[in-house]
């Protein structure tokens, strides 16, 4: 389904992807581990085709189609989601307007009827059960004031209302507590389906305890370093990043500074 | 990131709807202003000679005046003897007596801008008065509102039939000699709106009036007059539009609302001038006084005004809160884009014991234009236990607009209470992703994003004109992605 090859990125002049290659087939969940720094969230905002990055080499496919050549929003409807790190506030548009606008866009690229505001609060209240949101998010502004677990709640609810073939989700675990995890798992669980992937990028292996990897890539100074499965995310967690040869930025930083 | 910012910049080019010519014949006043202007103008007006007197009057003192140079806009010095200060589209003697008689020209050309003037038809729970370059060429609706006891008509007409109430109360909020551009009007004004609501009379419709600029080289001039006499309640909408052209052109209108004992005016203006091109060339200055007394107890006024065109605007629309409990509202959102300047605000003048003001400005600023907010509140000695509140929010689209922010506040009352609030953000590139990656096209995700921010003030106008100027911010965004 998503072919990437050769990947090189780079944002106001720095590279930061420096040549990844990673094939992923409808139907599988990949993890994308790696140290602070490495070039995780690079990778995710490159593949949703954010501007400010860009790309010096390489190409990136979508079930053939080169996603190169299309904008930010063709790639999102041709089923490309992203579940944000740092959702962004809107303040004023209200999350209904907002996700009756996003389905609706999509649902017009794939020439379908629009939803009206009743048929669309019905289905909005319905997935707004299974990550266990107060139906009363959906009246608020596009994130304001929402704590961070409702962000990410928001972010899975997204995903299950526009039903991408490719959800990218980025340290979707970050700022969660226990049953926060839990319930954005449980979203993301069942989001999984036989025509669609999965690419999870995280820092901690616990994220994936709740939502079973088939592969796990290990991303490290911009190129994916090793890659396995399941195990090899457990072994990380048991031996660290130094067991591959890999500093995590911070602790570089740290050591550098001492 | 600056290519976003580029991109948001495309988004916002627009093309003006409204700036058509209509094809037709006018009685034109040679450029130029002294006092034969005027007693030619008064005289094909047909007035009494108590109002010759009171333009001459206005003329004399508009003399000695200086035009205001506080404002935070830059423009060429206006020369008032270049500007024709009377145009009208020729027509028999008489006012037309029905729509049939009205030139089906001037309809079409209302057809044209959404504004039907045959009744019953789309906006049939609105009287329009519409006013074309100087003078009023139709008013719907006046039966059934005479039959409430309501005058709506034309000042012209006012003048003519109802001179002792005109006479009580034109000048009585906006005197002569308020402001250069106040006295100009009042020397030359043209035409405009008069509307008169009796005690205890909750007016059945809204009542709007539609001005448009057509001819060349015109200035327009219009005088509102609104008085709602005790217990009384109005709501009333005001629309302009105006072809698109090089040159500049001069609108100075005056608009007076008088509020008696417990009535209520709500005053919503939906301002769409020619705002020039996108390299500042032509447009509308829009140099506009509106005030509004409280005179009576219990009384309230609101403004709610949505600013999207004109070159320059410098316009404050006001409440003198003078009776006890009186109520003044200003609620604004006013869009610059382009070379466009706009210095708005209110003035909330606290007299009376516990009035109450509130005041909310949204100001978005796109392309190189300059938005500024310009408000005063003011409390008087005798203003025990008023209260203000004001909120001041800023939108910067792109990074090569201004936003500022001039509040004044000045009390003799140390029981008044002021509260401000007020924050500048931006269209930031994370929201633009944000809204794209979710299959959002970059216009729609712009127009969705600036009515977010106006919610609080769209949602005080009359439901038709919500939806319009929602609409019309849609439309003043609306752009050439590449």
């Amino acid at each position: 389904m998503l072919s990437i090859k050769n990947l090189h990125a780079s944002v106001e002049g720095k590279e930061i992807l420096k040549g990844i290659n990673l094939e992923i087939k409808a139907g599988e969940v990949h993890a994308i581990m790696g140290p602070n720094g490495s070039g995780k969230s690079t990778l995710s905002q490159v593949l949703a085709g954010n501007e400010a990055f860009e790309i010096t080499e390489g190409e990136i496919t979508l079930n053939g189609e080169n996603l190169l050549e299309l904008e930010t929003e063709e790639r999102a409807r041709e089923g490309i989601f992203l579940a944000f790190q740092y959702p962004v506030e809107i303040p004023g548009v209200s999350n209904l307007q907002f996700l009756r606008t996003a389905v609706n866009a999509m649902r017009h690229h794939k020439g379908e009827a629009e939803m009206n505001a009743a048929e669309f609060m019905k289905l909005a209240k319905e997935v707004s059960k299974q990550v266990d949101l107060d139906p009363a998010f959906l009246k608020r502004g596009v994130n304001e004031g929402f704590s961070g677990g409702e962000k990410k709640r928001n972010e899975i609810m997204q995903a299950l209302l526009l039903q991408p073939k490719l959800a990218i989700l980025d340290e979707t675990d970050s700022g969660l507590d226990i049953d926060a995890l839990q319930v954005v798992s449980n979203g993301v669980n069942a989001l999984r389906a036989e025509d669609r992937a999965i690419l999870m990028v995280t820092h901690y292996q616990r994220l994936l305890n709740h939502i079973v990897p088939d592969h796990v890539h290990v991303l490290a100074g911009g190129k994916i370093v090793k890659s396995g499965g399941r195990e090899l995310a457990l072994e990380l967690e048991e031996r660290g990043y130094g067991w591959l040869g890999i500093k995590d930025e911070e602790e570089a930083a740290a050591n550098s500074a001492n | 990131m600056a290519t976003t910012d580029q991109e948001v910049n495309e988004l916002i080019k627009r093309e003006y709807e409204h700036g058509f010519v209509t094809d037709i014949e006018s009685d034109t006043f040679e450029p130029g202003l002294n006092e034969d202007v005027i007693a030619r103008l008064s005289g094909i007006k047909k007035e009494p000679e108590w109002m010759l007197a009171w333009r001459l009057k206005a003329y004399r003192r508009w003399q000695e005046m200086d035009e205001p140079n506080w404002a935070h806009v830059g423009y060429p010095k206006i020369d008032y003897n270049s500007i024709s200060y009377y145009s009208a589209p020729k027509r028999k003697e008489d006012m037309p007596q029905s729509l049939d008689e009205v030139d089906p020209e001037l309809l079409k050309t209302y057809e044209k801008l959404g504004i039907p003037l045959h009744e019953r038809e789309k906006l049939a729970g609105v009287a329009v008065d519409a006013v074309f370059d100087s003078v009023s060429v139709a008013t719907t609706f006046k039966e059934p509102l005479a039959k409430a006891g309501v005058i709506f008509c034309s000042i012209s007409e006012a003048i003519r039939d109802y001179p002792e109430l005109v006479q009580k109360y034109l000048g009585s909020v906006v005197p002569h000699g308020d402001n250069f551009f106040a006295g100009l009007n009042s020397a030359v004004f043209s035409d405009g709106t008069f509307v008169y609501v009796p005690k205890g009379v909750r007016c059945p419709m809204e009542l709007s009036t539609y001005f448009r600029i057509n001819a060349a080289n015109t200035g327009q001039f219009e005088r509102t007059l609104i008085i709602a006499d005790e217990g009384s309640y109005v709501s009333y909408l005001e629309g302009c539009t105006a072809p698109m052209r090089d040159e500049n052109q001069l609108h100075a209108a005056v608009v007076e609302l008088v509020a008696l004992d417990d009535a209520q005016i709500k005053y919503s203006t939906v301002q769409n001038w020619y705002p020039g091109d996108e390299n500042g060339k032509g447009g509308i200055f829009n140099f506009v006084t509106k005030r509004g007394a409280c005179i009576g107890k219990n009384s309230k006024i609101s403004w709610t005004q949505v600013e999207t065109g004109s070159a320059v605007t410098w316009k404050y629309p006001s409440c003198v809160l003078r009776g006890d409990n009186s109520v003044g509202e200003f609620y604004s959102v006013a869009l610059t884009h382009n070379h466009q300047q706009a210095d708005t605000g209110t003035k909330m003048i606290h007299l009376g014991k516990n009035t109450s003001s509130t005041i909310i400005s949204k100001g978005i600023s796109a392309g190189k234009s300059s938005n500024a907010y310009r408000g005063l509140v003011k409390f008087g000695p005798g203003a025990e236990g008023a209260r203000n509140f004001t909120q001041c929010d800023s939108l910067l689209i792109g990074d090569r607009c201004g936003a500022h922010t001039f509040p004044y506040i000045e009390s003799k009352n140390k029981s008044a209470i002021v509260e401000h609030e007020a924050t500048t953000s931006k269209v930031s590139d994370e929201q633009m992703f944000l809204c794209r990656q979710r299959g959002i096209d970059p216009e729609q995700a712009v127009s969705m994003i600036v009515n977010g921010f106006c919610k609080e003030v769209f949602k005080e106008l009359p439901m038709e004109f919500a939806v319009e100027a929602g609409k019309l911010l849609e439309v003043s965004l609306e752009g050439s992605v590449g």
